[in-house]
């Protein structure tokens, strides 16, 4: 197996580099003058270009089925009768 | 110092987004209800302490994962730091990415959002261990900073990154053995495809 995804099997220092810098990157944490960097390799090296979309889309999937799920439709409710009553008896409202 | 009165009209609306990330923590929803419920409380009673102006999602998300911690993490009895195996890096993509063998894994048509059902995501996510997948819910489903995820979590950046990186790669092995048993990724060696038989086209 080869441990760049270069096309070519090619190995370059700026594919490692934009391999170890992925995270960063798509979690927007690289300073601007990194991130053009990045950029720049990546128009011009299909295979790292092709790793990141993927871990792009894959972070994208991700995001998407996590956070899908239906609240009990009575819980609203029941949270904002908290914020009328006196709920744990203190004295207090809430 | 922030109005208790406008609490609801300003607070109400991150609900849906406090309650998944509840239950990726929690992983059942009496618990993910109960905790969003506390979160709600807390965030109520202590609406004073709240500075107008600044993030009121982050303040909400950062009682939510208190409140997680102190309480249901407590509950579980599990060792506060669980280890992951090591995955190697771009685990997922070297196994179904087609630039070396076009024959085997994704074609160009099949996406990784068609190929992944919804449960089998959220699985790969909870079966993380809690270190690991409190960054992830923060990062990934809520779009944190790594400052904003360390503050949260009391751990140095250094550490978010490190279990990010560990967690997301551990994710993708788990979701590329889904994938090995469904059939939709043909195995690494040749004469142990898809353990259904079933061919990927």
């Amino acid at each position: 197996m080869t441990t760049e995804p270069s096309k070519t099997g090619e190995t370059t220092p700026e594919c490692n580099e934009a391999i170890r810098e992925l995270d960063l990157f798509l979690d927007g944490e690289l300073s601007d003058e990194a991130r053009a960097s990045i950029h720049r390799h990546l128009e011009q090296c299909p295979g790292c270009l092709e790793a990141y979309d993927f871990q792009a889309e894959l972070k994208q999937v991700i995001a998407v089925k996590c956070q899908n799920d239906e609240m009990p439709p009575d819980l609203l409710a029941k949270i904002e009768r908290c914020f009328d009553t006196d709920f744990d008896n203190d004295g207090r409202i809430g | 110092m922030a109005d208790q009165a406008t609490f609801a009209d300003q607070a109400m609306q991150y609900a849906p987004q406090l309650f998944s990330a509840a239950l990726r923590m929690t992983r059942n929803r009496a618990d993910a209800e109960d905790l969003l419920q506390e979160t709600y409380l807390k965030g109520f009673r202590s609406f004073h302490t709240f500075t107008e102006g600044t993030n009121l999602r982050a303040w909400l998300f950062r009682i939510l994962t208190n409140t997680y911690i102190n309480r249901y993490r407590a509950k579980q009895r599990r060792p506060d730091e669980t280890d992951l195996e090591d995955v190697e890096d771009l685990y997922l993509y070297r196994r179904l990415s087609t630039l070396d063998d076009p024959s085997r894994g994704l074609s160009a048509e099949e996406s990784l959002m068609d190929m992944l059902p919804d449960d089998e995501v959220k699985a790969a996510l909870e079966g993380l261990p809690d270190n690991f997948r409190l960054p992830i819910v923060l990062a990934d489903l809520e779009g944190f900073s790594y400052k904003e995820i360390a503050e949260m979590l009391d751990i140095p950046i250094g550490t978010v990154m490190s279990r990010l990186h560990r967690g997301r790669k551990s994710m993708q092995k788990a979701l590329y053995e889904y994938a090995l048993a469904r059939g939709l990724a043909a195995a690494e060696t040749a004469g142990a495809a898809g353990t259904d038989g079933r061919e990927t086209t």
